[in-house]
């Protein structure tokens, strides 16, 4: 009887391998993808998406409630679009955008360059522009506080040197947007180093070859072929502007609310959860929208040299 | 009056060289080359790798500037004019092709440069298309999807449609597989001849060379060792270096003395060879066709006794290796037919007739 088990046992798991047919969920269970991937899973199930779900199912709670076992309604939504708190969206989503474009202007050429120019020296360069990072950003934005403040760094300066007058130039939407700039320009360059390092050189001696200017090989060469790098940075950039609290706080001094200080602010004084939930969600849907239409349009596996 | 200047034009070479000479830190990738290449003709360098091939067609396609020297196109020095202002062209050994456009832009992409109407360039890609043998519903499939092969056709078709001057080729058939490459060599070779258009041919394959090229140029330390016809490169390799560069070829050290016999350095045999520059420590080459199995010292100018140790089949030809001595092997090569009947490690005796070797002096520049 034992002996007749075991030849059965070893049939079907000889039939398995031949025809991999899906034999239940042990079987997935055991394999060793799923297995290595399970620690990590359990991770971000606990420290992600219970925290993303309690947050979506706040957001459908009656207003200044703190319990999410009462009957959903969209009230908080209803009042978000009654009042103007869809300002605050479109100035996160404005400021966002312009901060994107910036970076990206100003990162290309300094990508470029430290891709194909360079040399030796860019890993130098690299490690410049990413030791700001190690101080905390509400840090530097002092810094740069003290810098534009009236008679501050810079006014003082000019004051001094040129007898040139200057008004603050802090608590301005410009100031806001520079200091979006100047936070957020790392996430756009190292991305679109990665992006720009892709292009084979031979690619662009080609375009070059068959009589294209240098503006017709960045159009038709540079920029396409690196646009992964590109795309994605664009992504990091604008996902983290629209979701800046300090620099609008600290350099704009509130001269503009963009949609975190507005969230925070439920969170905190107004003491509504509901509402920043519901803020929350809306923030995180125009995030998550724009990132799966973005990355459907890049080739990852094409990144990560699996192809 | 038209009829001189078109003769003119004619004779003169469509591309020249002159004393061209590339220096990366003070050590010459190309050394001072002279060279005229003929309007129509299919030119290949033929060298080994670091010979400095690629570096001197880089400078003939205008990516890279020579140190010192000119290079004329139909007479007009075009040292400063940039690869995209040049009306030359080249299919680099990785094709380049570009992977975000499809294979109809790739092919149009020469003339979408130069402002053509889509309309015109849609038509002349189907040509190109059409006279590489692709089918047209090729024109909107993706380069990604295309096999090796048809990328090649595909990067000649992109080429083609630049309608350059010289078309020059950086070893593109390199990575393909045997068969597939000569196939392709042949197709090349039509296309040359349908288009007669000038093609400047990159190449570390002689044989490759032999197949495709009106003249050949053998390329090794910068300079080139010898340039003529694919027939003289084989049958009257001029030095060591461009009979060993053809295939497998049998290389015997000797001392040729003042009565113009040879002896070998290794097992002291005397040979007759060809008439030689001079006395003195010389290079005995024999191709293995020249080999022959011979029954005594009449039937061949030289003969040597040895064993043989093992048969190579070849397909057509069959290849046997001879063991003289301790410390001599060589290649004998025979058609299929002619088969050696006798056992392996069995005495046999071979030869050759001295017009069949090749004897050259040692020297720096072998």
């Amino acid at each position: 009887m034992a002996q007749a088990t075991g030849i059965v046992t070893i049939t079907a798991a000889t039939t398995a391998r031949a025809a991999p047919e899906p034999s239940g969920w042990r079987a997935w269970l055991r394999q060793a993808g799923v297995l290595t991937a399970l620690p990590m899973a359990l991770l971000m199930l606990a420290g992600f998406v219970a925290p993303l779900l309690l947050v979506v199912a706040f957001a459908f709670m009656p207003p200044q409630s703190f319990s999410i076992l009462q009957p959903p309604t969209l009230a908080n939504f209803q009042e978000i679009f009654a009042n103007s708190f869809y300002r605050s969206f479109l100035a996160s989503l404005y400021l966002a955008a312009a901060t994107t474009l910036i970076c990206m202007v100003v990162c290309y050429p300094v990508a470029y360059a430290m891709v194909r120019v360079f040399g030796r020296v860019a890993g130098v360069l690299a490690l410049l522009i990413t030791a700001p990072l190690f101080v905390a950003d509400n840090l530097r934005l002092v810094g740069w506080m003290l810098f534009l403040v009236k008679g501050g760094v810079l006014s003082g300066a000019l004051q001094a040197w040129f007898g040139i007058a200057t008004d603050s130039m802090l608590y301005t939407v410009s100031a806001t947007l520079f200091g979006l700039v100047y936070t957020y320009l790392p996430f756009m360059l190292f991305p679109m180093i990665m992006g720009i390092a892709m292009v084979p050189l031979e690619m662009r001696e080609a375009a070059f070859d068959l009589g294209a200017t240098r503006w017709q090989v960045l159009k038709e060469v540079d920029i396409p072929l690196a646009m992964p790098g590109i795309l994605i940075g664009a992504l990091m950039t604008f996902i983290l502007a629209a979701g800046a609290l300090s620099e609008p706080r600290i350099l704009g001094g509130s001269s503009v609310v963009m949609i975190a200080q507005d969230i925070q602010n439920e969170f905190t004084f107004a003491q509504n959860w509901p509402k920043g939930s519901a803020l929350s969600v809306l923030m995180i849907l125009v995030a998550g929208v724009l990132a799966v239409t973005l990355l459907r349009r890049i080739d990852l596996d094409g990144i990560f040299g699996r192809r | 009056m038209v009829t001189t200047e078109a003769e003119a034009r004619a004779a003169q070479p469509i591309l020249q060289l002159r004393a061209i000479e590339k220096v990366f830190d003070q050590f010459a990738a190309v050394d001072r080359i002279t060279l005229d290449i003929q309007e129509g003709e299919f030119f290949t360098i033929v060298g080994p790798s670091g010979s400095g091939k690629t570096t001197m067609v880089r400078m003939l396609v205008g990516m890279d500037k020579p140190t010192r020297g000119d290079i004329l196109l139909r007479g007009q020095r075009i040292n400063d004019v940039p690869a995209n202002k040049r009306p030359t062209c080249m299919v680099f050994q990785s094709l380049a092709l570009f992977p975000h456009r499809t294979v109809g832009q790739n092919i149009e992409f020469p003339l979408k440069i130069r402002g053509v109407d889509p309309a015109a360039r849609k038509k002349r890609a189907l040509e190109l298309l059409a006279q590489l043998r692709l089918p047209d519903h090729y024109y909107g499939k993706a380069v990604t999807q295309c096999s090796g092969g048809e990328r090649q056709r595909v990067a000649l078709a992109r080429a083609l449609a630049f309608d350059p001057e010289i078309l020059f080729f950086d070893e593109p058939l390199s990575a393909l597989d045997y068969k597939l490459r000569k196939v392709l060599e042949k197709e090349l070779k039509d296309i040359h001849r349908q288009t007669g258009k000038t093609f400047v041919y990159i190449t570390h394959s002689l044989e490759e060379a032999m197949v495709m090229s009106d003249r050949i140029g053998v390329m090794n330390r910068g300079r080139f060792v010898q340039v003529g016809t694919p027939n003289e490169i084989y049958g009257s390799p001029t030095t060591r270096f461009v009979s060993e560069f053809m295939g497998e070829v049998n290389i015997l050290d000797v001392t040729v003395g003042p009565d113009g016999t040879a002896t070998d350095d290794v097992t002291g045999a005397r040979y007759l060879v060809p008439p030689s520059a001079g006395a003195g420590p010389c290079s005995l080459v024999i191709r293995p066709e020249s080999l022959r199995f011979v029954d005594g010292p009449s039937q061949a100018h030289n003969v040597v006794t040895g064993t043989v140790y093992n048969e190579y089949l070849l397909g057509s030809r069959v290849q046997y290796q001879i063991r003289v001595g301790e410390k001599q092997v060589l290649l004998l090569e025979n058609l299929r037919d002619q088969r050696y009947e006798g056992d392996l490690d069995s005495p046999v005796t071979v030869g050759w007739d001295t017009g069949d070797s090749m004897i050259f002096p040692k020297g720096p520049l072998q």
